[in-house]
């Protein structure tokens, strides 16, 4: 793989095949686009299957550079962090696509290619090694968002896409401000470089308040979240997938990629700021979750406490902490996206998100109240699937850090229980009280194919994390070493017993002791 | 005795003078019917004249003792003038047809207006610079009222003419401050006069010599003008107005604001502060209620002038190489939006203007919504689109000269302006098809508009060749 731009192959793709489906006719565009979303698909898993996890090779790996834009390059690189959310991305865009097969029927062209131009720029995010590159990359994802809401989203559609895109545009401006004053100060817009860089403590907390301006809205967290609910309630089914499954980790990304590492001194000052602004996400938005009668809205409030569970790991300084929130972001990503599936699903049949109109689906719709019920269950957080690795990894990274955050922050997962459990009850059992709910005939195959691999995903994930966390585990090791000086000291008070020695040890003991005699 | 080395210096001024008068000659004598080849031989003239400008730089930087500086900076901004009058130029024939008013004498007017626009960059003196202004001007108000029979063309054109004389008076108020305070019309003079510290007689005199440019860029407190003869002058004509007369304003404030102006830096950068803020900001609000498209524009170019003056704000080589870059995006741009906009015709090919007719056009013009749109995500500052790059690039010369909290508000500000150009996206791709216009534009016409669509997309490869330019341009100030 030495010297192939696989990652600009990976953009290429999708670039390609949006340009070919504005020229294309509906039937073609479809299948154009899920023909490059697939081939997107298999080019990750050769990514994946060629990234050296060994953690003995270099941090970044599959680097390119060709200096052609003069003050910036067009410098791509990943790290175990970035590949496993590039991973996210080639997954669920074929299944967008798909969801997209039948519920789109006008300007299908246009549609698609805004979906692989969506593609092109979400894994430009995560490649990008060059400061100004990543934010062309962040920012262009405006675009296309604005106009799948705004074209194909539903009655609202203009207002949710017009807060979308001031909301996002106002956050990140801020951000650009502060990498032009760290490259002035740095010399570089290199990212690996930056991320070594020691900046003042005093400006670092504003630089961090400026990146913290946009990853905050984009993440979402509490008191900027309002956008979200509205963009997803809005969004075509397939836009409501990855704005949840892939747009919302960009936030996650950018936490991890820049304010940790870049400033470490600065995020410690203000965890108590994040802490605090999770805590409240956590339990207001899922009380808000429970009351809601919209399945999307629902939906769209618990993304925005799972996100909250997401930055108090990352704000944990600790490696179960980030690693904890990487699984979560990347078991949101999954489950969200499924959930939104399955509300586009009964949507497709009877077009209302009322969750009353439903009822006793179990009965007329068997295949969909499983897929539903394990879905549900994963964002729970039930063990055996992804969601429960990532929320008990992030949970206790904080617990060593804070407990009281550690405690407030639980308390979402109860609730998320008590609002999935309840949207599920309202929707899957009890009376079929609705006489065209009861007709609606259960998943047709394209729907099972469209949930079934994210199913497996959920269950592997969930089961055999070690897959996932293997790849990412000597990145978030180097993270935790590079804020390590700056961490807050712990209030957990946790006294380590003395190691059980294992086999090994005891036998290299046995062997010392041996070898004295 | 004039030097031969003068005159080859000013070349370019000399060639479209001789070319503008040989062909009223042709206009006058020959009447409307040689309109067309009028036309093309006056892009023609320019583009020699484009060429000439090689021989000029050869030969300067300075002329006539002084008067005429012909160096980096002035090519530049000389070379955007003549693109976008020669744009102007191609793209009026059909919009004057439509209204029985194709006559020859339009391109003869732009290429005197563009004579003075040439002495604007190049002036090393006051007298130069109000001379080159006055020309510029002058031509702009017959133009602005091209449109003889046409109310609103008349009016546009009365407007312009009286407030535009009222700011040449202060400009010339000026002026003649600056003479009484210093002793001399010449930058050079000026600038070692004020060397020693700028007296308060100095001071006003910059002040009113700053008001009558700021008159002349549409910049803020001095805009209003600016929406009615954008609205009034026939389409051309504000494509024209809104391009090449920007680029000569905001080239010769900069170059007075340092060639003459250096000593009083920290003077006159409130000023140009307090200006950048008020233009983005009042742009940006003021379009957001406009139902017309060319009023809109004309709020936009207010707008983009604020940004403009950031990079000249920080008053370093990076921050003027930062301003012209702008306005050579800027070019492009408002020639790509205005190609569109002249598109804008009922199925009877009459011009519309209204921006609720632009309803639903992404279904029946494809390419051209898809045009505009990318013009307007392109002035709204929006990556992966060229205009992004014009922006990042005053801010960044801002930022590094230590002015962030400039960058800061006017960042800001460019997020209300993003309001009303999406407002226009919307418009063509949510909303429900309005009557639908005329099915394909012309030849002309798409070519332009393709060719500045292209330069938005993939500018960034241009990165390495604009810098290059706009920095030697700038070296050649300081």
């Amino acid at each position: 793989m030495d010297g192939f731009p696989i990652l600009s192959l990976m953009m290429a793709v999708p670039m390609a095949g949006a340009i070919a489906c504005l020229y294309a006719g509906a039937n073609q565009a479809r299948w154009i686009a899920l023909l490059a979303t697939l081939v997107d698909l298999a080019l990750g898993i050769l990514l994946w299957a060629n990234f050296d996890q060994s953690g003995s090779g270099a941090q970044w790996q599959f680097q390119e550079y060709a200096p052609i834009f003069g003050r910036f390059a067009w410098a791509l690189g990943i790290d175990g962090i970035a590949l496993v959310l590039i991973m996210l991305t080639v997954f669920l865009m074929p299944i967008c696509i798909g969801a997209s097969w039948e519920a789109i029927q006008k300007r299908v062209g246009e549609y698609m290619a805004a979906f692989l131009f969506m593609e092109v720029l979400m894994i430009g995010v995560f490649t990008a090694q060059d400061l100004y590159l990543f934010y062309v990359m962040f920012e262009a994802g405006l675009i296309p968002m604005y106009l799948i809401i705004g074209i194909w989203g539903g009655a609202d559609r203009i207002y949710a896409s017009y807060k979308f895109f001031l909301y996002t545009l106002l956050g990140s401006v801020l951000m650009l401000i502060a990498m032009m004053w760290m490259v002035h100060e740095a010399g570089t817009t290199d990212i690996p470089t930056l991320m070594t860089y020691n900046f003042d403590p005093q400006v670092q907390v504003w630089l961090f308040l400026a990146f913290f301006a946009s990853f905050a809205v984009k993440m979402p967290m509490w008191p900027v979240h309002t956008w979200l609910p509205d963009a997803h309630v809005q969004a075509p089914t397939a836009g409501s997938v990855i704005l949840a499954g892939v747009l919302l980790k960009m936030g996650g990304y950018g936490f991890i990629r820049f304010s940790l590492p870049m400033f470490p001194e600065a995020s410690a000052q203000l965890a108590w700021l994040i802490w605090g602004l999770s805590m409240v996400a956590v339990v207001y938005t899922s009380l808000v979750a429970l009351v809601q009668t919209d399945m999307k809205k629902l939906i769209a409030y618990s993304s925005v406490a799972h996100m909250a569970i997401v930055t108090v790991g990352l704000f944990a300084f600790n490696q179960a902490g980030i690693e904890g929130a990487m699984m979560v972001m990347l078991g949101h990503g999954l489950v969200s996206g499924a959930l939104f599936l399955c509300v586009g699903v009964i949507y497709d049949r009877l077009h209302t998100r009322e969750i009353s109109r439903y009822g006793g689906l179990s009965i007329n719709m068997p295949k969909y109240a499983v897929l539903f019920l394990l879905f549900t269950m994963a964002s729970i957080g039930l063990p055996g699937t992804s969601n429960f690795v990532g929320e008990f990894l992030a949970l206790m990274g904080i617990y060593q850090v804070s407990t009281w955050v550690a405690l407030v922050c639980t308390t979402g997962i109860i609730l998320g229980a008590a609002y999935m459990l309840y949207l599920y009850r309202r929707i899957a059992y009890g009376e079929q009280k609705n006489a065209d709910a009861a007709a609606m005939p259960d998943l047709s195959a394209r729907e099972i194919w469209l949930l079934a691999p994210i199913a497996a995903a959920v269950l592997w994930m969930g089961i055999y994390p070690e897959s996932f966390l293997a790849p990412m585990r000597s990145d978030i090791r180097a993270l935790e070493a590079r804020i390590a000086s700056a961490a807050p000291a712990g209030d957990s008070k946790i006294k380590m017993g003395p190691a059980i020695p294992t086999a090994q040890a005891h036998h290299e003991e046995e062997a010392a002791h041996g070898e004295a005699h | 005795m004039i030097e031969s080395a003068s005159l080859l210096a000013v070349l370019p001024e000399l060639i479209l003078t001789a070319g503008g008068l040989v062909l009223l000659m042709i206009a006058a004598f020959s009447g409307d019917a040689a309109a067309r080849v009028v036309n093309w031989l006056s892009v023609l003239t320019l583009l020699v004249a484009g060429l000439a400008l090689s021989t000029s730089v050869a030969n300067g930087p300075v002329a006539f003792n002084g008067l005429v500086r012909a160096d980096a900076f002035s090519v530049f901004a000389k070379a955007l003038i003549y693109a976008a009058a020669g744009a102007a130029i191609l793209l009026a024939p059909r919009y004057f047809l439509a209204g029985s008013a194709l006559r020859p004498e339009y391109p003869v007017l732009i290429l005197f207006s563009s004579v003075g626009m040439g002495m604007m960059v190049s002036a090393g003196d006051m007298l130069t610079l109000y001379v080159g202004l006055e020309m510029q001007s002058l031509a702009a108000y017959v133009l602005a009222s091209f449109m003889r029979q046409d109310e609103r063309s008349s009016e546009a054109g009365l407007k312009y003419f009286v407030l535009g004389s009222l700011a040449s008076g202060i400009l010339l108020y000026g002026i003649a401050l600056l003479y009484g305070f210093t002793g001399s019309t010449s930058f050079e003079g000026i600038a070692v006069a004020m060397g020693d510290g700028v007296g308060r007689g100095e001071l006003f005199g910059m002040v009113f010599l700053l008001a009558g440019l700021a008159f002349k860029m549409s910049a803020v407190p001095f805009h209003m003008w600016t929406p009615d003869v954008y609205e009034g002058a026939p389409t051309p004509v504000t494509t024209f107005f809104g391009s090449a007369p920007k680029v000569a304003a905001m080239a010769l404030t900069v170059r007075v604001a340092i060639e003459a102006l250096g000593p009083a830096g920290l003077d006159w950068q409130q000023i140009v502060i307090f200006v950048a803020l008020a233009s983005i900001i009042f742009g940006a609000v003021a379009a957001i209620g406009q139902t017309n498209i060319k009023r809109l524009m004309a709020y936009s170019s207010i707008n983009n002038v604020g940004f403009a003056l950031i990079g000249l704000a920080a008053a370093t080589p990076a921050g003027v190489a930062a301003t012209m870059s702008y306005m050579a995006i800027y070019v492009v741009m408002t020639i790509g939006g205005f190609a569109c906009i002249l598109q804008m015709r009922d199925a009877q090919g009459r011009p519309v203007e209204s921006i609720a007719s632009l309803a639903g056009l992404s279904q029946s013009r494809k390419g051209l919504a898809a045009a505009l749109a990318i013009f307007m995500f392109s002035m709204a500052g929006i990556p992966p689109l060229f205009g992004f790059w014009a922006k990042f690039l005053v801010f960044d010369a801002a930022v590094a000269a230590g002015l962030t909290a400039l960058a800061v508000f006017g960042i800001a500000a460019s997020v209300i302006g993003a309001f009303y150009y999406l407002k226009i996206i919307k418009t063509m791709y949510f909303d429900e098809p309005a009557d639908a216009y005329e099915s394909r534009g012309g030849p002309v016409e798409n070519v332009i508009l393709t060719a500045c669509a292209v330069v938005i997309v993939v500018g960034y490869l241009l990165n390495p060749a604009l810098d290059h330019a706009s920095a030697v341009a700038a070296a050649s100030l300081f």
